[in-house]
């Protein structure tokens, strides 16, 4: 096995289709996005992106997966894709850290400036009589950001309920859901490394309920924002970080929740050895990832 | 398990497909350098077109050849084609001729995503440029795009542009997961990572910044989609944001792409040097680790980019003395490829004279950045053509040098053919004077105070703006002949030996294959002692 050569695949339609795909993204997005508030039909062409995107998707998995069943890929092989996991989600990790960098920034020092404290206070001229606080609950210009009237913070449902406002506190319950499901995953990956499959299997499927369960839950957290706590996204930089922050960590877990659950597909279908299992690996790897950023978020977002 | 790769074209002998198709669909990493290569040869071509347009306007004062939007327009496009896609995919193209055979692979680790980073950029561009085409004008914001002019006052087709600078970026990511995979993991055997050549050295560096910021840049954009379309204020103080978090956020993915554009060249300066001094580089390791040092420095000196716009003296002080410190690695760099030359048996080919020129013109480049990052000082020159002068030093005798002195250095590897050296010895000198014609000036007329970005000055800088522009049309028509020469070696030449250069065969393994080299590169891994 070790001097088989390195395989390098013959010509491939695939990559320039995604290309091509990225293309018309480009143009549906766009459009989609300038035509907002219009009765123009061109989000057509961005939903046109999305079908084409997972189709070519689905046939270079599918290329990647036969090739690895027919036995071309030497080890040497498997670890450039061990390899290239790696860093993607090294890559995802400093998307986030924009966010939280920005928050960092806005919390520290653009908020405090504006309400007049601190070194570069002089920005309070702007607005004299606002004041800096964190949620930001009364923004500078209520005429133009008119300020949320109730935050997501642990602090006011503590406020508002005592215990009991902690114990109804949504992001409590997705936190034990979330750190629930990395560790359902990791026995699932014991079973497969075991060859029990029946392990697998199940503890992939429970790790896939919690997954879906916390999106389900995190869409009634943001139900309740938009209709009960006045918070959405034009509400000022407190809603603007707190959806963005958590709608990105939303979207990864979507993201992470399909990726396991095509691995559950694939299993039923008899793929993976107790030896030879990457692609699931690399989801579960992409799921403990989305569960360190669910960290950060409590602790930067929800409770500090 | 033999007899299942039996029912699969077993690949590692076949050639290139025929027509289009070749282009299209290739996975080969020789192939696909060509593509980026040439890609980046015709966009410096429409940028440049662009940076004439700017030259052609300011060669006196006065309003004459384009209104002043148009002009916005042609700094932005000229700045962004500039960077992302000249620059930037000239390195790679260098990268995937050059890594497998510099490591002793067969191929790139992972040759259909190869192709797709290729194919995004033409996607990418070919939008933003239609953009200009638009009936509101393509970006006018500058290349760095401030809020709240690309948000509150930019037009519609910022959203195009928002989009292709999401799907360049996800080119440069993919491509360097596919560099660093590929380093780390194909090497020959024997190679560790301390015997691996400085381009190498240079592209892995590269490659990590590049995973590291690109998504910062994406995250930036990201947020002006949301504040333009969706009502967040990220960038807008009404609601709590700042517009300073704007240039806070741009400038942590844009300081470390400054190195991005350099780093490569530093690897392919140092081979040059040595190779044409017939001494191995002087000090090896440090040549290394001061890349590194630079890598690592990038991430804490990126408000230095602004200076000026109101930061607590704490952070100007910490900016100003982290900035001066990268100084110190770049001078490490410095020193060792003048003492690689001192004592060398020095010959001046055409790639060697670029190298010189880059080792001299870079430093002034250098220098300057260092009067830049004195606070006080820059709050002078902020904004001002001598900052223009600074970064045209550093990027085009620096970076462009780079790509042109390893073009010529690789040609006759790639080509099996050698290049004109007389032709490129003309190109070499009419490029030197007409590049120092275009950019020494501006460090005076910025000194003098004429800002960057206005299509109309004072009737004071009126003959140094001349000279300026005599100097950048010669420049621009000078690298037609760059044209003619790449073009005149790949069908004719004097064939060339593998080894290319005297005494070449011992410092690489690239030098060791034909020219031009076999489709893919090592099918057998080399031992390397």
């Amino acid at each position: 096995m070790s001097d088989q050569p390195y395989y390098v695949p013959e010509s491939s339609k695939l990559p320039f289709a995604m290309a091509l795909t990225m293309l018309v993204f480009i143009i549906g997005a766009a459009n989609t996005v300038i035509d907002l508030g219009t009765d123009s039909n061109s989000y057509l062409i961005l939903v046109l992106s999305f079908a084409m995107m997972w189709t070519t998707m689905y046939f270079w998995f599918k290329q990647v997966i036969q090739e690895n069943h027919a036995g071309l890929n030497n080890p040497m092989l498997k670890d450039s894709y061990v390899y290239g996991m790696a860093w993607f989600i090294f890559s995802e990790v400093m998307f986030f850290f924009a966010f939280f960098f920005a928050l960092a920034y806005i919390r520290n020092f653009a908020v405090p400036w504006l309400g007049g404290e601190g070194e570069k206070a002089i920005s309070n001229i702007l607005w004299p009589g606002f004041e800096a606080s964190w949620p930001l609950m009364i923004t500078p210009d209520q005429a133009v950001f008119t300020g949320p009237e109730k935050d997501m913070s642990l602090a006011t449902a503590y406020a508002a309920g005592g215990l009991g406002g902690v114990l109804g506190w949504l992001p409590l319950w997705n936190t034990v859901l979330l750190l629930t499901s990395s560790l359902t995953v990791h026995i699932a990956h014991l079973g497969l490394k075991n060859g029990n499959r029946k392990q697998f299997n199940l503890w992939l499927g429970i790790t896939l309920i919690l997954g879906y369960a916390f999106v389900v839950v995190q869409g009634v957290e943001y139900y309740e924002a938009y209709t009960h706590y006045g918070l959405t996204l034009n509400t000022g930089i407190y809603g603007t970080t707190f959806f963005m922050l958590t709608g990105f960590h939303g979207f990864h877990v979507c993201l992470g929740a399909i990726i396991l659950t095509i691995m559950l597909f694939r299993s039923l279908k008899g793929h993976f050895t107790a030896d030879d299992h990457f692609g699931f690996e690399a989801g579960s790897w992409y799921w403990h990832f989305v569960d360190v950023v669910w960290v950060c978020l409590v602790a930067f977002v929800y409770v500090m | 398990m033999s007899t299942i790769v039996e029912t699969h074209d077993h690949d590692g002998h076949h050639g290139p497909a025929k027509g289009l198709s070749r282009w299209l669909f290739t996975t080969n990493h020789k192939d696909i350098g060509t593509l980026y290569l040439w890609f980046s040869f015709i966009m410096l071509f429409i940028g440049g077109g662009m940076a004439m347009v700017i030259r052609a306007e300011l060669f006196q004062p006065g309003l004459q050849i384009v209104q002043p939007e148009f002009f916005n327009q042609m700094t932005t496009n000229h700045g962004l084609i500039m960077v992302f896609g000249v620059i930037m995919p000239a390195f790679v193209g260098l990268a995937n001729w050059m890594l497998p055979m510099q490591i002793g692979a067969p191929d790139m680790a992972l040759p259909r995503l190869n192709n797709l980073s290729f194919w995004l950029l033409p996607m990418a561009f070919g939008i933003l440029i239609s953009t200009l085409f638009m009936p509101e004008g393509g970006p006018n914001f500058g290349w760095t795009f401030y809020a709240p002019l690309s948000t509150t006052y930019a037009p519609s087709t910022v959203n195009f542009f928002i989009f292709s600078v999401h799907i360049m970026g996800v080119s440069s990511i993919l491509g360097s997961i596919n560099i660093i995979t590929t380093i780390f993991n194909m090497r020959a055997p024997g190679m560790t990572l301390m015997k691996m050549p400085l381009f190498v050295w240079s592209w892995l560096i590269t490659a990590y910044l590049l995973i590291a910021v690109m998504p910062v840049l994406a995250g930036v954009v990201t947020m002006m989609l949301m504040d333009i379309n969706f009502g967040t204020s990220f960038f807008n103080a009404a609601g709590g944001g700042d517009p300073v978090l704007f240039q806070h956020v741009f400038w942590f993915f844009g300081h470390p792409e400054v190195y991005i554009m350099i780093l490569p060249a530093f690897g392919i300066v140092s081979h040059i040097i040595e190779t044409f001094s017939r001494k191995p580089i002087f000090g090896y390791s440090s040549m290394v680790y001061a890349m590194a040092s630079i890598a690592i420095l990038s991430f804490v000196v990126w408000a230095h980019h602004m200076f000026t716009v109101g930061m607590p003296l704490a952070g100007e002080l910490f900016f100003m003395y982290s900035t001066m410190l990268i100084a110190i690695p770049t001078g490490v760099k410095v020193f060792n490829w003048v003492a690689t030359m001192f004592k060398g048996s020095i010959t001046f080919e055409t790639p060697m004279l670029f190298s010189i020129a880059f080792v001299a013109l870079f430093t002034i480049g250098g220098f300057s950045g260092l009067m830049l990052a004195i606070v006080p000082a820059d709050f002078q020159y902020h904004d001002t053509y001598f900052v223009v002068a600074h970064f045209h030093y550093v990027l085009v005798p620096g970076a462009l040098f780079g790509i042109i002195a390893g073009a010529y250095y690789w040609l006759p590897k790639w080509t099996g053919n050698m290049y004109d050296e007389f032709l490129g010895k003309l190109h070499f000198w009419l490029t030197f004077i007409s590049v120092n014609v275009t950019f020494f000036p501006m460090h005076f007329v910025g000194l003098a105070g004429m800002p960057r970005r206005y299509p109309d000055y004072a009737l004071q800088f009126a003959d140094f703006n001349a000279l300026i522009s005599v100097g950048a049309f010669m420049f621009g028509l000078t690298q037609l002949l760059f044209l003619f020469i790449v073009i005149k070696s790949i069908r004719t030449g004097k064939k060339a030996k593998p080894e290319v250069w005297e005494g070449a065969g011992d410092l690489g393994l690239e030098w060791t294959l034909s020219s031009p080299p076999p489709y893919h590169s090592f099918t057998v891994q080399p031992q390397v002692k």
